[in-house]
C-alpha cells in the first residue's frame, strides 16, 4: 500500500479527517522552509503538500506568487525541492509528500528523470496544476512507474461527463477545488460544499481533499466534515510573509499548524 | 505563372493543423488548469458552431468592410524599392485599418463570437496596448464592459494607449506581478478568467494560449493573407518570391503566412525581436535562442532558463516583448517550412525612419523589425523578384520611445 493510500487508511479507522498543510520550498530560504517541512508531523500535519515554485504561477493569487518570488530569489530549483524531501525522508518514513507546481520546470528537468528522482526521494504524489487529463500521457506513464500517484484538480466547473475523464488515472487522493477562482482570494460556503461534494462522492472511491479558500482552523473543521482532508495553503504563507525578518518564522507557521491540527482534530468524521 | 486564388487543401497540406487535441506536430495543446478546461472546450465548440453556421462569415465580412475598413491596401513601395536596389518591396497595409493595427481582425471575429456564447464581459492582455485598444473598440462597439490587463511597465511606456483605451471605456488593470510585462499581463488574465468564468470571455491578442485559440486567431488573421494573394495577383499576375512579417506572438505573421504555406516557390521569413543582440540575454527570440516549453496553455519555444523558469523577453517594442511564440510557429519553424530570422532594437530603429523617409508612412516599430531584415533580402535579389511584406501597424504609438531613443526631447 503506497503511503497516501495506508495514511488515509489509518486516519478512517481513527475516524478523523487529515490535515494536509502547504509550505513552498525554499521560502523564504532552504534552511527555515527545511524547519518547517521537518516540524509539520510533529505539529499535526498528517499529509505534506510541497510547492515547486515558478515564475508563472497562473492559478495563484497573490500571497503564493509572492511565497514563489522568494523562493526563486533563495535559489530553489526542482533538484533543490527533491533534495529537501529526501532529506525529510531521512527522518520520516510515514508522512506522504506531495509536489504541487506547475509543468514547464518538470519538463525542463525531464518528465522520466524527474519521476525516477522524485520517486528516490520519497515523494509519493504529484500535482500539476496545468496538466489536465488530455496532456496527462506526458508523465503518467513514467509517475506509474515510479509508485507516484497523480492527484488530480476538481473544480465546480467539472461537470459529470468530463468528471469521468478527469478521475480516470486519478490516484492517491481528489482534490477538490472550492472555488471558481485562484488561491488565497475567497473562500466556499458550507452550502456551496455541501452541494459539491456528495456528486463527487458518488464518483469516486478515493479520498477527497478540499482546497483553496481553506484558511481557519473552523473552516478546516468544516471540510474534513464534508470531505476527507482540508488542504491549507495560503493562510500559513501569510503568517510566514508576515513574520518575516522577526524571527521565530518557523515556529509561528507550525504554531498555526498546531491550531489548524486541534480544529481538524476536533470535527466529528461522518461514518 | 499561374496562380490559383483559392489553393486546394492536398493531403500533403501544412494548412489542415491543428489535429483534434489541437496540436501542430508536437507543439500547441490545453495546458490548461481544471477549471479553466470546460471553458476552453466551450469556446471550441462555439467556433466551430460558428464556422458551421452560413451567417457567421458573411456577417464579420460585413464589419471587417464596413468598420474596420478591409480590404487593406497593397502598396508598390517603389522609393524605398529604388533605395533598396533590388527586389520590388510591396507593403500590406494593416495599419491602415480602424485601430492602426492588424489586431481588430481577431478582435472583431472573437467579439461576435462571444456574442453568439452569450458573455457579457471581456477580458484582454496586452503588451504595446495595440490590442487594448482594439478590444476596447469592439467592446465599445458593442456595449460590453472591457478590462484590459497590461504590465505596470508597460502602462508607463505606452501612455498615449492607456488613456486610448480608458476613452474608450475599459478599465485598465496595471499588472505589477513578475516583470510587470505582457506575459505576466496574461497570468493576470487567466487568473481572473477562472474567477469569472459565468460570465466572461477572454480575448487573446496573439496565435498563442490553449486550444482554439491558435487556431481561431490565425483563421481570422488569414484575411491579409488572403487579401494580398489576390491582390498581389492582380498587381504583378504572380506569387510573392518572399513574405516577411515580424513576429512576436506572431499574429500577423501567421495570418499573413499561412495561405502561402503550401506555395512551396515562397520563402516566408518571420521576424523575431533580437533587442540588444541576440547573444546578449536581452532579447525576445524564442525561437532563435530559446528551447520548447509549456506556457499560457501551449507547448511552444520559450525563453527559459536551465530550470525551467521563464526568462524575460526585452525589446525596444513592447508588442514584441514576449518570451514564447505561437505553437504553428514553433512547428513551422521545426520542419523548416519558414525561416526565423531577427532583427536588433537599432536595425529596427534605423528601418522605422527608412520607411518615414522614403515612403512617407511612420511604421510601427513592430513591423520595423519585418522591414530591418526587407533592409536586407532586398538588395540581393533580382529587380524583377517580389518582396511582400506586412506593415501591420502604425507607429504614432512609438514616436515618444523612438525620440528618447534618438536624443529628442519632445
Amino acid at each position: 500500500m503506497s503511503r497516501i493510500a495506508a495514511r488515509f487508511a489509518s486516519l478512517r479507522a481513527q475516524g478523523r479527517g487529515a490535515l494536509i498543510p502547504f509550505l513552498e520550498a525554499y521560502d523564504p530560504d532552504r534552511a527555515t522552509s527545511m524547519a518547517i517541512l521537518r516540524g509539520m508531523p510533529g505539529a499535526g500535519a498528517d499529509l505534506i503538500e510541497i510547492g515547486m515554485p515558478f515564475t508563472d504561477p497562473m492559478a495563484d493569487g497573490p500571497i503564493i506568487q509572492a511565497a514563489g518570488k522568494r523562493a526563486l530569489a533563495a535559489g530553489a530549483t526542482v533538484a533543490g525541492t527533491l533534495g529537501m524531501v529526501a532529506e525529510f525522508r531521512g527522518e520520516d518514513a510515514a508522512t506522504p509528500v506531495i509536489l504541487m507546481g506547475y509543468l514547464n520546470p518538470i519538463l525542463s528537468y525531464g518528465p522520466e528523470r524527474f519521476c525516477k528522482d522524485a520517486g528516490r526521494a520519497g515523494v509519493d504524489g504529484l500535482i500539476v496544476v496545468d496538466l489536465p487529463p488530455e496532456e496527462a500521457q506526458l508523465l503518467a506513464p513514467h509517475a506509474a512507474a515510479n509508485g507516484l500517484d497523480i492527484i488530480r484538480l476538481v473544480a465546480p466547473t467539472t461537470d459529470d461527463a468530463r468528471l469521468k475523464l478527469v478521475l480516470t488515472g486519478s490516484s492517491g487522493f481528489v482534490y477538490y477545488v472550492s472555488i471558481t477562482g485562484i488561491t488565497g482570494t475567497r473562500s466556499a460556503t458550507g452550502a456551496e460544499l455541501a452541494a459539491n461534494i456528495p456528486r463527487l462522492r458518488r464518483a469516486t472511491d478515493l479520498p477527497i481533499a478540499i482546497g483553496f479558500g481553506v484558511r481557519t482552523p473552523t473552516q478546516a473543521a468544516e471540510a474534513v466534515r464534508i470531505a476527507d482532508a482540508a488542504v491549507v495553503a495560503s493562510a500559513l504563507i501569510d503568517t510566514l510573509a508576515g513574520c518575516l525578518g522577526k524571527g521565530d518564522v518557523a515556529k509561528r507557521v507550525l504554531d498555526q499548524v498546531r491550531e489548524l491540527a486541534d480544529g481538524v482534530r476536533q470535527a466529528r468524521v461522518p461514518a | 505563372m499561374t496562380v490559383s486564388l483559392a489553393p486546394q487543401l492536398g493531403r500533403n497540406s501544412l494548412r489542415t493543423g491543428p489535429d483534434e487535441h489541437g496540436r501542430f506536430g508536437g507543439f500547441g495543446g490545453r495546458f490548461v488548469a481544471e477549471t479553466l478546461m470546460p471553458l476552453i472546450l466551450e469556446v471550441e465548440a462555439a467556433y466551430r458552431a460558428a464556422r458551421a453556421d452560413p451567417e457567421f462569415q458573411p456577417e464579420l465580412d460585413r464589419y471587417l468592410k464596413d468598420y474596420v475598413g478591409r480590404p487593406s491596401p497593397l502598396w508598390f513601395a517603389e522609393r524605398l524599392t529604388r533605395e533598396l536596389g533590388g527586389a520590388k518591396v510591396y507593403f500590406k497595409r494593416d495599419e491602415l485599418n480602424h485601430t492602426g493595427a492588424h489586431k481588430i481582425n481577431s478582435c472583431m471575429g472573437q467579439i461576435l463570437l462571444a456574442r453568439r456564447m452569450g458573455k457579457t464581459r471581456i477580458i484582454a492582455e496586452t503588451g504595446a496596448g495595440q490590442h487594448g485598444v482594439a478590444t476596447a473598440t469592439v467592446c465599445a462597439l458593442f456595449g460590453l464592459p472591457c478590462t484590459v490587463y497590461m504590465g505596470a511597465t508597460d502602462v508607463e511606456r505606452q501612455k498615449p494607449n492607456v488613456f486610448r483605451m480608458k476613452l474608450l471605456g475599459a478599465e485598465v488593470r496595471p499588472v505589477t506581478s513578475g516583470a510587470a510585462t505582457l506575459k505576466d499581463a496574461m497570468n493576470e488574465a487567466l487568473r481572473d478568467w477562472v474567477a469569472n468564468v459565468h460570465d466572461t470571455y477572454y480575448l487573446i491578442g496573439t496565435v498563442a494560449g490553449p486550444h482554439p485559440y491558435p487556431m481561431m486567431v490565425r483563421d481570422f488573421q488569414s484575411v491579409i493573407g488572403e487579401e494580398a494573394r489576390a491582390q498581389l495577383h492582380e498587381a504583378e499576375g504572380r506569387l510573392p518570391d518572399a513574405v516577411v512579417a515580424a513576429i512576436g506572438g506572431g499574429s500577423n505573421a501567421m495570418g499573413l503566412f499561412h495561405p502561402f504555406l503550401d506555395d512551396a516557390a515562397v520563402r516566408l521569413i518571420g521576424v523575431e525581436a533580437a533587442g540588444l543582440g541576440l547573444d546578449t540575454h536581452q532579447h525576445a527570440a524564442s525561437l532563435s535562442r530559446g528551447r520548447p516549453g509549456v506556457l499560457h496553455g501551449n507547448r511552444t519555444y520559450l525563453l527559459q532558463d536551465a530550470d525551467g523558469q521563464i526568462e524575460e523577453a526585452h525589446s525596444i517594442s513592447a508588442g514584441l516583448d514576449y518570451p514564447g511564440i505561437g505553437p504553428e510557429h514553433s512547428w513551422l519553424h521545426d520542419i523548416g517550412r519558414v525561416e526565423y530570422v531577427a532583427a536588433t532594437d537599432a536595425e529596427a530603429l534605423a528601418a522605422f525612419q527608412l520607411c518615414t523617409r522614403t515612403e512617407g508612412i511612420i511604421p510601427a516599430l513592430e513591423p520595423a523589425h519585418a522591414l530591418a531584415h526587407v533592409a536586407k533580402l532586398a538588395p540581393g535579389m533580382d529587380k524583377d523578384a517580389i518582396l511582400l511584406m506586412n506593415l501591420c501597424g502604425r507607429g504614432d504609438k512609438d514616436i515618444f520611445t523612438v525620440a528618447e531613443h534618438l536624443g529628442v526631447t519632445l
